[in-house]
């Protein structure tokens, strides 16, 4: 059992947790990330390391609530306790020879995002963030990229925050204003991660994406994660689980990636009201 | 009195009933039946079945206590050279191994050694009071990497010698493929939990949700003063076909769909985790895996057809495995190898395209090797595939451990003791062989366990 020693709600969907689990926290990188189980007889489900503490031996988690698991998740308060918690997952993000490097967030994608930012600050690169949002509500960790930014810039799609529009905007004018970033970073959902890749084809900066495909054991065993590489005109299977999850965002097929995330939505949709009817009546 | 000629029948779940059940399917045999069972056996001198045994259990001894109708002596005479035996009397090939050299079986149907070794472990397991002898600790530790097959084996041998024994499973239970893979029909998860509970009882402890190679590494495991470690880390990454389609929704990969049913217990309406119940399913492939996939699909509630390139005479599976997934209704499909998968416009699988093949000259396995027929190639319909193509080996261990040899496919190479290229260090299993049987990786787990014995008393 693994205890929730804090918790804190972040905007209405999104919520931070930090949970003991010393080996983790002793070995966890940015990038990489942990698998958990609610309770017994629950879903094992992948997510980022968002930052740990070694000395205090606790990890901290943050997840949006998009199903059953998460719903349930959210309903956990501190001193409560996780049935499994199994980590560090996964490949760090590579952070060598990169001395100016530009990080792309998206909604929950930036509590990922944010202890990659803090590594490269921490190791002397300089640093600029885009984060971007659907509306002002949703912000997170602002303060805390400001902290390990160069440059900072919010973006909101309502413009009911920072500028209005997506994160390729200003990642675009920077490109072109001349900008020479060593790499591109960027984490959030497909789609976006799709798009800064297509916004950074024209000026040829390498790009990493972060993927979360659907998992289970993630050490290698099942192949649920799996996605495509387009690599020297052929395609490669990888799994995100052990090669991944951070990938080169030019061989990506993003759109494969997009379609298998949906295998269970039905399923999830369904589980997510059910759970929140059990919350409803208790 | 004349022998009788053939075993006795293994009580078994009607077909019908059970293709939509995961309830056993084989429902073991009574005392009476037992005893009638082992009466069979001729007690010869040179015991051909004991050498057919990869952890040498003396059989004709067992089977002489079942005779008596003393079954907790003939228990304890496997338990000296067996760690599972409710394991192994339900999933070990049999018919390949002491069955096949049994001296019976010449003229008549062998012993049914396995049978009786079932009932034998089922009859311990409801009717043991006794607590078992906690051996005296000889003051060394051992590290077990996985909780399958070869780690509890291992863990139980040198657990019994008093050594001080750590399993660490990256999972959530222990129990390896026993509870990933094979299915409750097959292996009832309560069988596992009773035998890990078992070497839990002679103090072998199980840290579960520790990956070696990612939380801790071998080197730290010695630095915390482990003094030998044995690695059973079983299969790994799964392979696909490498054919046009294979990414597409409802197409799994064996270890996927096994996983999701068996650990996740997602047969059951109110699991967390999903699976697709599809209508037609294929699964690819001959083997044991592919035989539990397709049962596990017929279960929940589909029409399904194993597809595989050779013929029936060829079917790595065992042969009850096969008998009883045509008695459930499995439609196989042989000489007949996939070329590509279709979808149906949203990324869902539609369709699987195979084409017929032929046998031809025999490869180097020694099997005939299939060759396709020109212009045969045909569709199956179906909404959901299955690739039980085999695995290989998981490389996190490989990449986080310096100067541990390994083959070119990913393979641990060791000696005939089980000994990698790394001092104190000992592997078996599916991650020294690629995928092979639970008894196999048993007989591993106990070479190890007893060169790392030999290794340490000189210490």
């Amino acid at each position: 059992m693994y205890k929730i020693v804090e918790k804190k709600v972040l905007n209405p969907t999104v919520i931070q947790m930090d949970v003991e689990a010393p080996l983790v926290a002793k070995k966890a990188k940015p990038g990489q990330f942990i698998i958990l189980r609610t309770d017994e007889d629950g879903e094992r489900i992948p997510l980022t390391v968002a930052g740990c503490d070694a000395s205090a031996g606790t990890v901290r988690i943050i997840f949006q609530v998009v199903g059953g698991t998460t719903e349930k998740l959210k309903h956990k308060e501190a001193g409560d306790f996780l049935a499994d918690f199994v980590g560090p997952l996964g490949v760090a993000t590579h952070t060598d020879g990169i001395g100016k490097v530009c990080i792309v967030g998206g909604g929950v994608g930036c509590a990922i995002a944010m202890p990659v930012a803090q590594e490269f600050h921490r190791l002397g690169a300089k640093v600029t963030s885009i984060i971007g949002f659907r509306n002002k509500d949703l912000l997170i960790l602002e303060d805390e990229f400001k902290a390990c930014s160069d440059s900072l810039t919010v973006m909101t799609d309502d413009g009911s925050y920072g500028r209005h529009g997506n994160v390729t905007v200003p990642l675009k004018e920077m490109l072109e204003a001349g900008e020479k970033f060593d790499r591109i970073i960027t984490i959030g959902p497909l789609i976006m991660m799709k798009f800064v890749v297509a916004a950074a084809r024209p000026f040829g900066v390498p790009v990493t994406v972060s993927m979360n495909p659907i998992m289970i054991d993630g050490t290698g065993m099942c192949g649920g994660c799996r996605l495509t590489l387009c690599r020297d005109g052929k395609r490669v299977v990888k799994f995100a689980c052990v090669d991944g999850p951070d990938f080169d965002g030019y061989e990506v097929d993003f759109d494969e990636a997009m379609s298998r995330g949906r295998t269970y939505a039905d399923f999830e949709r369904h589980a997510y009201e059910e759970a929140c009817n059990l919350f409803k009546k208790a | 009195m004349a022998i009788e000629k053939q075993k006795h029948a293994m009580p078994v779940q009607d077909p019908a009933e059970r293709a939509r059940n995961f309830k056993e399917v084989a429902l073991g045999y009574t005392a009476e039946i037992a005893a009638a069972e082992a009466r069979r056996c001729l007690n010869c001198k040179n015991k051909p079945c004991v050498e057919g045994c990869p952890v040498n259990i003396d059989i004709p001894a067992f089977i002489a206590h079942i005779k008596e109708k003393d079954f907790e002596g003939a228990y304890q005479e496997i338990h000296r050279s067996s760690a599972l035996p409710a394991v192994c009397g339900r999933v070990c090939p049999q018919e390949t191994q002491c069955e096949q050299r049994c001296t019976l079986g010449i003229k008549f149907e062998p012993v049914g050694i396995g049978r009786l070794e079932r009932f034998v472990a089922d009859w311990h397991n409801e009717n043991a009071t006794e607590p078992p002898a906690i051996p005296a600790a000889n003051g060394h530790r051992v590290a077990v990497v996985g909780s399958g097959p070869s780690g509890l084996t291992c863990a139980g041998d040198l657990a019994l010698k008093g050594y001080a024994v750590t399993v660490f499973e990256a999972l959530h239970t222990a129990g390896g493929v026993l509870v990933y893979g094979i299915p409750e029909f097959r292996l009832p998860k309560a069988i596992v939990a009773g035998e890990v509970d078992t070497l839990k009882a002679l103090g072998v402890k199980i840290e579960t949700n520790c990956v070696i190679g990612r939380t801790l590494t071998i080197d730290e495991l010695f630095e915390d003063g482990f003094e030998a470690v044995f690695i059973g880390s079983g299969a790994g990454l799964p392979k696909f076909m490498g054919i046009d389609g294979e990414s597409l929704k409802g197409v799994y990969s064996a270890n996927e769909f096994l996983t999701r049913t068996n650990l996740m217990k997602a047969y059951r309406p109110d699991s967390s985790t999903p699976i697709q119940h599809g209508k037609k399913v294929a699964v690819v492939g001959g083997g044991n895996v592919a035989m539990d996939a397709a049962r596990c699909a017929r279960r929940l509630g589909a029409d399904v057809t194993i597809v595989y390139r050779r013929t029936q005479a060829e079917l790595p599976a065992r042969r009850e495995e096969v008998e009883h997934a045509k008695e459930e209704g499995i439609v196989f499909r042989m000489l007949t190898n996939p070329v590509s998968i279709g979808g149906n416009g949203e990324g869902w699988v539609s369709s699987i395209r195979c084409q017929r093949m032929e046998l031809g000259e025999p490869d180097a396995s020694g099997r005939a090797r299939p060759v396709p027929v020109p212009d045969s190639e045909f569709d199956i319909e179906v909404d959901c595939v299955v690739m039980a193509l085999g695995t290989a080996p998981n490389p996190l261990i490989k990449n986080t451990t310096a100067g541990l040899e390994t083959q070119k496919w990913g393979g641990i190479i060791v000696d005939e003791d089980g000994l990698t290229s790394r001092k104190g260090v000992y592997a078996g299993g599916d991650a020294v062989t690629g995928a092979a049987t639970v008894i196999s990786a048993m007989g591993a787990g106990k070479v190890a366990a007893k060169a790392i014995d030999e290794y340490l008393s000189k210490k």
